[in-house]
């Protein structure tokens, strides 16, 4: 191997690579970066000072202070307002606890999850019999983000189950149950999300039995399960076609049935394969339930839209739309990038 | 390749276990099916759910100043609401053990029909189609009005027919956006409506400009308009467009319910047309010798319990809420904002339209 | 000896999807047992011969002729047509607008890709719904009154009764002219063949897309000149009292809804346009290069192609989200079929069959557009072996 004379050698780079050289790489370097660069800058400017200006000055944001509460919890009454925080506390305590020891003490937490959701439930609604302590709080008080984040929740929660069921039919050797899923899953995901509003809305009370009513928010809820079941189930069929064949086999090899392969050796594998995009579901899931205000819910779109009726407020778009599209964007946006760090955690795609 | 790793029994019964949910879920939804149900059957029905709730649920409207609309302290008012706590005095003796749900203009008969509520009493219009295909029955109008237009005092329109070429908002699935259809159309003027969902949506484009005129019952634009911006720059046309009976509505089927809201609303008929008001119940009560006054007031005649309630209905209507003129001054009169005339919602009397049938 | 019945496989399996089958079968019937006793209950029928009545109400943009003695059916069909072409052109314009983003986000200059990116973060994670009653309610319906309107070169006028800009009008030899643009279409189709088998020969495509487009604008012009008369003429908007007269008038609510779905929609396109490419290995586009291709040919020949296979089943489910989020039109107040077809249930209150008529007419329509797009994807699709 013959190596460089040093009179050919080049000298080291001496030259730091400074911000004016970045700037003239990134912005000015072939010709049309520089028009590119000046319109930019043009737009951005054009866009920015006058909304800047208006946000300071012009805003009139004192009718996001007035109604912070019904934004925020809709017409839940305020002397229970404690109940809320009660459950935001559990909430973090929960996210904290599995982070903790998910990794020692799997069914204590899995557990612990598993009570949590009900006891979320009693607190926010209530019941006849713990009357001093809990009592009564009708569904139609709840709104504001209270009524969005419960949506959101009780939809991809119940939806889970459902739409596991629906992917293990999707793919099943038996053809009439391949059928039904097929045809639920196409049927569901062919048509807009208001339109299973509206049917559970007005079709549900239909199909019940004589005498039972059920309740708007229950309605809703519904819907919104039985619309994310068939995305849900269409997720979990791209994480079981990541499970390589080879792992159904080598089941069967152990003589394991049906049954017990999926529980124990395909659905962990899938799952876990999939969870980046049951978070952005869970994010799509959430925006979506904006849609109940169509059907006259007063989630935080409904409630912003009856702030705005308020005499004293009338006008005043901007400041709530603005309101409510920041606190939506702060919440996705999160969770998004909570998501992304997930991905990594997980380790999705490397091993 | 058999594949057994527990019993077969254990596999059957697990699977059986399925099936039986299924199952008893299928039997669940089925319900009791007793041949085809007969109105007869369910008379009396909406009246024991009610007592035995313990509350009444009254459909009502949350958007509209005057008639139902919630105030500053979250309390409802308004002339309907009045009528709900009429009824509610009338079957509880104390108009508080009343629920209120907020319905917009799409959801109003199916909450109904679905027996989300009990009565829906919310500015809806008596028509025969409604009478017919939503399944539900009129009770005695409590407000008689008629379609209107409200135009800006600047744009120059006094007529209908000034409004040719122009833009009309009005709400989606109401009486109001078939009527202007009709009468537009009848006088041969061409125009474009903008049809929202929300009666505030409905004003709020209105005001914005985005039409030159809006439509609904005149007194909804009476009601609307003391909200808007700058009240003084709108005035209402003095062009009636339709018969709007305004009035409550209940269920296909039940009779005795039917009854029960029927009278409570002649009920504050006949105390205005006798001059009794919350102020002189009492006094009326003890001194009367009308016989008349006597079996509406229940000291003879047993009224309230051939409609299921107690003797007392009418006096804690007339107590607790007032009569007619009370109820209507009370939200619509001349000491409120909107200061809409009586006209024909006054007594025969007087000519108006209010008659109470005989209570005896 | 033969195993049991009762432990054979396929008996099994059958018996179970029996059982299976009939369950659900009986829940079907006993739901809708109950939803005919609760509808006789309140003495309403079922059936769809309630389209034949009167419909009664106007609606205020229509591309077929409608009026309030219309029936119900024809509601149904103005809504229908409506929505499909808020659908198409919703699709034509995030498209251009989503190529236009992917691009930027790819781009060198570092201002435009910020840009690009934050226009991206805000609106993939705000609702839709949010978005167009926003856009809707304060810059559509804050537009200046008729007479203090914009007015941009062409004229067009923005007012918050309409966008108007001019249109043409068809004369007495449009007709005629429809049938050149026909027979232009034929000459350059058969042209695109011919220069696609002379790529395939000579191994040097050329570029077919750009000499396609050529003829067809050819055959346009020349078409155009050759009639005495021109068969369209200008019509140009001017403020007439209340409204706007002649040109085309654009209305508040169908602005916002397509211009709400365009915005929202390109901002995904564009993330699937920027991993389409990113998903080609840099290797192609170097060895491109070095094979002597210029930049613009290894673009058009060699990423692009590739690209494509990566693209296109994810823009289909865009287009899909596109033409459903369409139904948000009943928020706007624009008449499209869920909006329509909300006002029949309200004058009628038929819920079963309304809502029956609204989930066939999607999934017809979300039918047919993923059918046209998997007949696309197949085409381009990777050809093994």
């Amino acid at each position: 191997m013959s190596k460089v004379p040093p009179s050919r050698a080049l000298p080291p780079i001496t030259k730091r690579f400074t911000a004016l050289d970045w700037l003239y790489k990134n912005l000015f370097s072939p010709w049309y970066n520089i028009l590119l660069t000046l319109l930019a800058s043009l737009i951005l400017y054009a866009i920015l000072k006058p909304t800047i200006l208006w946000i300071l000055n012009k805003a009139r944001w004192e009718v996001i202070g007035a109604n912070l509460r019904l934004l925020a919890v809709g017409q839940y009454p305020a002397d229970q307002a404690w109940r809320i925080w009660l459950c935001l506390y559990l909430l973090v305590g929960m996210i904290g606890l599995t982070w903790g020891v998910w990794a020692r003490m799997r069914r204590l937490t899995l557990a612990a999850w598993l009570t949590f959701f009900p006891l979320i439930a009693l607190i926010v609604h209530g019941s006849p019999l713990a009357k001093p302590l809990l009592p009564l709080v009708p569904s139609h008080l709840w709104g504001g983000l209270l009524l969005t984040l419960l949506l959101t929740v009780v939809g991809m929660v119940f939806s889970f189950p459902i739409g596991v069921v629906l992917a293990l039919g999707r793919q099943s050797k038996l053809p009439v149950i391949r059928l039904f899923s097929v045809v639920y899953i196409e049927l569901v995901r062919g048509v807009p999300l208001i339109t299973m509003l509206f049917m559970a809305q007005l079709m549900l009370p239909l199909f019940l039995p004589a005498g039972v009513t059920i309740d708007r928010v229950l309605r809703t809820m519904v819907g919104i399960t039985l619309f994310s079941a068939a995305y849900m189930a269409e997720n979990v069929r791209g994480g079981l076609q990541a499970v390589p064949k080879g792992q159904y086999e080598a089941a069967n090899a152990l003589g394991l049935g049906g049954f017990q392969t999926m529980m124990n050796i395909i659905l962990p594998q899938a799952l876990r394969a999939v969870i980046p995009v049951l978070v952005g579901q869970f994010i799509g899931l959430f925006k979506d339930t904006s849609l109940v205000a169509v059907v006259g819910l007063l989630d935080l779109l409904g409630i912003a839209n009856s702030v705005l009726a308020q005499p004293a407020f009338i006008g005043l778009q901007r400041e709530v739309y603005l309101f409510i599209c920041a606190t939506y964007w702060l919440f996705s946006y999160s969770m998004s990038y909570a998501s992304q760090r997930l991905e990594i955690a997980l380790g999705v795609g490397q091993r | 390749m058999p594949r057994y790793r527990h019993s077969p029994i254990i596999r059957l019964v697990r699977v059986k276990s399925l099936f039986l949910f299924f199952a008893l879920l299928a039997w669940a939804c089925g319900g009791k099916n007793n041949g085809t149900p007969s109105a007869v059957q369910n008379t009396g029905k909406t009246l024991k759910q009610v007592k035995a709730r313990g509350k009444l649920v009254c459909g009502v409207n949350s958007q509209l100043p005057g008639f139902g609309y919630v105030d500053p302290t979250g309390k409802y008012a308004g002339f309907d609401i009045d009528y709900c706590r009429a009824l509610t005095a009338a079957i509880f003796a104390d108009p508080e053990e009343v629920e209120f749900r907020p319905l917009n203009a799409q959801q109003r008969f199916t909450a109904l029909q679905s027996g989300e509520v009990d009565v829906l009493i919310r500015n809806t219009t008596w028509t025969l189609s409604r009478d017919t295909d939503l399944g539900a029955n009129f009770v005695a109008p409590t407000f008689y009005d008629g379609q209107g237009m409200m135009v800006r005092k600047n744009g120059g329109i006094s007529s209908l027919e000034g409004l040719a070429g122009g833009t009309i908002c009005v709400q989606a699935g109401t009486t109001t956006e078939l009527n202007l259809a009709d009468q537009m159309s009848a006088r041969g003027i061409k125009y474009t409506p903008v049809v929202l969902e929300t009666a505030d949506a409905v004003f709020g484009a209105y005001e914005q400009g985005r039409c030159d005129a809006v439509t609904t019952d005149k007194a909804s634009l009476f009601s609307r308009r003391v909200v808007l911006a700058k009240p003084a720059d709108h005035k209402i046309l003095d062009v009636t467009m339709s018969k709007e009976p305004l009035g409550p509505m209940v269920r296909h089927g039940d009779d005795q319910w039917l009854d029960i809201v029927q009278w409570t609303v002649f009920a504050t008929f006949a105390a205005e047309e006798y001059g009794i008001t919350s102020a002189n119940l009492d006094q009326v009560k003890g001194s009367t010798t009308d016989p008349n006054i006597k079996k509406l007031l229940g000291l003879e005649g047993e009224m309230g319990l051939k409609l299921g309630l107690g003797d007392d209905w009418a006096y804690n209507i007339i107590k607790f809420v007032g009569n007619y003129g009370e109820i209507y001054d009370r939200n619509l009169g001349p000491k409120t904002p909107f200061n809409i005339p009586r006209s024909l919602n006054n007594l025969y009397t007087k000519g108006g339209l209010l008659y109470a049938m005989p209570i005896r | 000896m033969a195993t049991r019945f009762w432990r054979n496989e396929r008996f099994l399996q059958v018996l179970g999807q029996a059982a299976f089958l009939l369950l659900v079968l009986y829940l079907v019937y006993a739901l809708y047992n109950n939803m005919v006793r609760a509808l006789q209950l309140q003495g309403l029928v079922t059936g769809f011969s309630f389209l034949q009545q009167t419909a009664g109400f106007d609606i205020g943009e229509r591309l077929i002729s409608y009026s309030r003695s219309s029936s119900y059916l024809r509601a149904f069909q103005v809504g229908l047509l409506n929505t499909i072409l808020v659908s198409a052109l919703g699709i034509l314009f995030a498209t251009a607008l989503g190529m236009v983003v992917g691009a930027a986000r790819l781009s060198t200059n570092y201002l435009v890709k910020s840009l690009a990116k934050v226009y991206i973060e805000i609106v993939r994670n705000i609702p839709l719904l949010v978005l167009l009653v926003f856009w809707y309610t304060d810059f559509f319906l804050k537009l200046p009154t008729i007479k203090e309107a914009w007015i941009f070169p062409g004229p067009i006028y923005f007012t918050n009764r309409g966008i108007a800009i001019p249109w043409g009008i068809a004369t007495a030899s449009f007709r005629t002219y429809l049938w050149i643009l026909m027979l232009g279409l034929l000459i350059t189709l058969g042209m695109t063949w011919l220069l696609i088998l002379k790529g395939r020969r000579t191994g040097r495509p050329p570029l077919v897309t750009l000499w396609s487009l050529v003829t067809f604008l050819g055959v346009a012009v020349l078409g155009w000149i050759l009639f005495p008369q021109p068969p369209l003429t200008v019509d140009i908007p001017y403020i007439d009292g209340l409204n706007i007269a002649a040109g085309l008038t654009l209305s508040p609510e169908f602005m916002a809804l397509v211009s709400g779905l365009v915005i929202y929609t390109a901002a995904f396109i564009g993330e699937i346009v920027r991993a389409g490419v990113q998903s080609v290995s840099k290797g192609q586009l170097e060895a491109a290069r070095s094979l002597g291709l210029n930049a613009f040919q290894s673009l058009r020949l060699v990423v692009f192609p590739q690209a494509l296979r990566v693209i296109v089943p994810p823009l289909t489910s865009q287009y899909l989200n596109l033409t459903k989020n369409s139904s948000l039109a009943i928020a706007v107040g624009y008449p499209e079929l869920f909006s329509v077809s909300g006002t029949i249930f309200n004058q009628t209150g038929r819920a079963v069959e309304v809502i029956t008529l609204i989930m066939a007419t999607y999934l017809s329509i979300s039918l047919v557009t993923s059918l046209f797009m998997n007949w696309y994807n197949y085409k381009v699709r990777l050809a093994e072996g």
